[in-house]
């Protein structure tokens, strides 16, 4: 099953939560030496992917299904709920269904896998997600031979969703991807980060990670997927075709017409943090480029 | 003596200054709190929206002075200088945010203002606010004489209006609070239009 991925980046060099808030007492000049020596050791080796920290990662969140301010997401998503929870599997598939969440979990392996992900908005995190590969789910329906796309939608409960309530977006959130790409060992359904269920504000309880591509792809608290022969509607996408392409490939050479996407910023470095340069798939451009060659990625951004 | 007069009587005997310090406290406030992390886990971000909007709300409060007379006959007209120039402090934060924490590059900041519509129009409304401010002392108004001040301070017309609008372009989708902004400044503008427009008539 799962697994076909080989992470360059291993797990132990995810600085732990503890540590991670230890450094932080550190930089800001209040803690020990011993202490930044050990976080140092940590993150030795694995380019900058320190992990952001729990709060850095569940109370600065796009979900405008609970409003469009970065806080809005972590203040009124509790009262969602989570379980029981089942996802339609539909369209061209071999067994049709609404699947149990728990059904699901019994049949796939989770693994943890520490990603980037950077936003349409120029900022950027690194979040040690749970989860297991959206091939594994696909496999447990059966995805048929014709099917080219796979379209996701995410849960329409407007008097738990109260940004559902305002006509913003037209509800309920769609996504989609190629085949190829739902296929792509990268692409994970998340269901926790730091090794702790997902907070709802983060999607829970079962999102999509894509993590090459900005993070409005990585559709949240999912409860449908289709597959279809034709490429599916994605909300953003319909809201603003020029703006939001049905790719979303991160690409700092393609600008948002709004903004520039040749660097960002990593949440949490305060005021004096510099941008950094965007990369290229948002640095899986080995794992990933294949999938578009040929294809002009102005054009289809 | 309606109460109404002894209120605008009372105004007139305040001084400006504390205008001055309390308007730009909420300046340091947000600065402070952005350096200490009330402001969140993305500090920059914050404090630039926040003293966008702080200017924004204190150029509208400057344009409410006159219809405020006109309608309910309560005078602020006094504090309207020292309203413009707080709005201007907040705007000059603003853009040094951006300016100095947020891009840092020269190539990237110019990019940004002739290649982002938003920001074009930003820059246009504080380029259009800049020589108001410039001509806030009593001197430039004598040395202007208060025909041509007037003529030019008249420039507020445009430059706030194109910052609401700023401030719409830049939020993604059309989110309800920018354009709460934005009807704002077009009913004050509208309610000071028409009023003159009847004086001429009468």
């Amino acid at each position: 099953m799962a697994g076909r991925w080989r992470n360059r980046l291993n797990w132990s060099e995810v600085t732990a939560e503890r540590v991670w808030l230890d450094r932080r007492q550190v930089m800001s000049g209040l803690a020990a030496t011993g202490l930044g020596t050990l976080a140092g050791a940590a993150s030795a080796g694995a380019e900058d992917l320190t992990p952001n920290s729990w709060d850095e990662i569940t109370s600065y969140n796009n979900f405008y299904e609970f409003g469009t301010g970065k806080d809005d997401p972590s203040r009124k998503a509790g009262a969602l709920t989570t379980d029981p929870w089942t996802v339609e599997i539909g369209g061209l598939v071999e067994r049709p269904g609404r699947y149990d969440l728990g059904d699901i979990l019994a049949k796939v392996s989770i693994e943890d896998r520490l990603y980037r992900l950077r936003c349409v908005e120029a900022w950027s995190m690194v979040v040690p997600w749970q989860g297991f590969e959206l091939a594994d789910l696909l496999a447990i329906a059966g995805v048929q031979p014709s099917a080219k796309y796979v379209a996701f939608e995410t849960l329409y409960r407007p008097e738990e969703m109260p940004g559902q309530q305002s006509r913003i977006l037209d509800w309920p959130y769609v996504e989609g991807l190629r085949l190829d790409e739902a296929m792509h060992p990268l692409t994970i359904m998340a269901t926790g980060l730091y090794g702790k269920p997902l907070p709802n504000q983060n999607g829970a309880p079962l999102r999509l990670v894509v993590p090459w591509k900005y993070g409005f792809k990585s559709i949240k608290s999912v409860v449908r997927l289709t597959l279809t022969e034709k490429q599916p509607p994605t909300s953003w996408n319909r809201y603003a075709p020029r703006e939001y392409g049905f790719y979303a490939n991160v690409n700092p050479t393609v600008d948002h017409p709004r903004w520039s996407q040749a660097t960002e910023r990593r949440i949490g470095g305060g005021f004096f943090s510099p941008r950094l340069p965007t990369l290229m798939f948002n640095g899986y451009g080995e794992e990933v480029a294949g999938l578009y060659a040929g294809m002009d990625l102005a054009a289809r951004f | 003596m309606t109460g109404l007069q002894r209120v605008n009587l009372a105004l007139a005997r305040l001084p400006t200054w504390p205008v001055y310090v309390v308007g730009l406290l909420p300046a340091f406030w947000a600065i402070w709190l952005g350096a200490t992390g009330g402001l969140g886990v993305e500090p920059i971000n914050a404090l630039e929206n926040r003293l966008g909007l702080l200017a924004l709300q204190f150029l509208i409060a400057g344009l409410a002075v006159t219809p405020l007379r006109r309608w309910t006959g309560l005078n602020l007209i006094r504090f309207r200088r020292a309203l413009g120039l707080v709005a201007m402090g907040h705007l000059a934060l603003h853009l040094a945010v951006w300016l100095l924490l947020d891009l840092r590059d020269w190539g990237l900041i110019w990019a940004d203002i002739l290649k982002r519509p938003y920001i074009t129009v930003g820059m246009l409304a504080f380029a259009l606010l800049l020589p108001l401010a410039a001509t806030s002392s009593n001197r430039a108004i004598r040395r202007l004489g208060p025909q041509r001040w007037r003529r030019l301070h008249r420039l507020v017309y445009l430059a706030v209006p194109l910052g609401g609008l700023h401030f719409v372009m830049q939020s993604k989708g059309w989110q309800m609070e920018p354009l709460v902004y934005l009807a704002a400044i077009l009913s004050l503008l509208a309610l000071r239009f028409r009023s003159s427009r009847g004086r001429v008539a009468t």
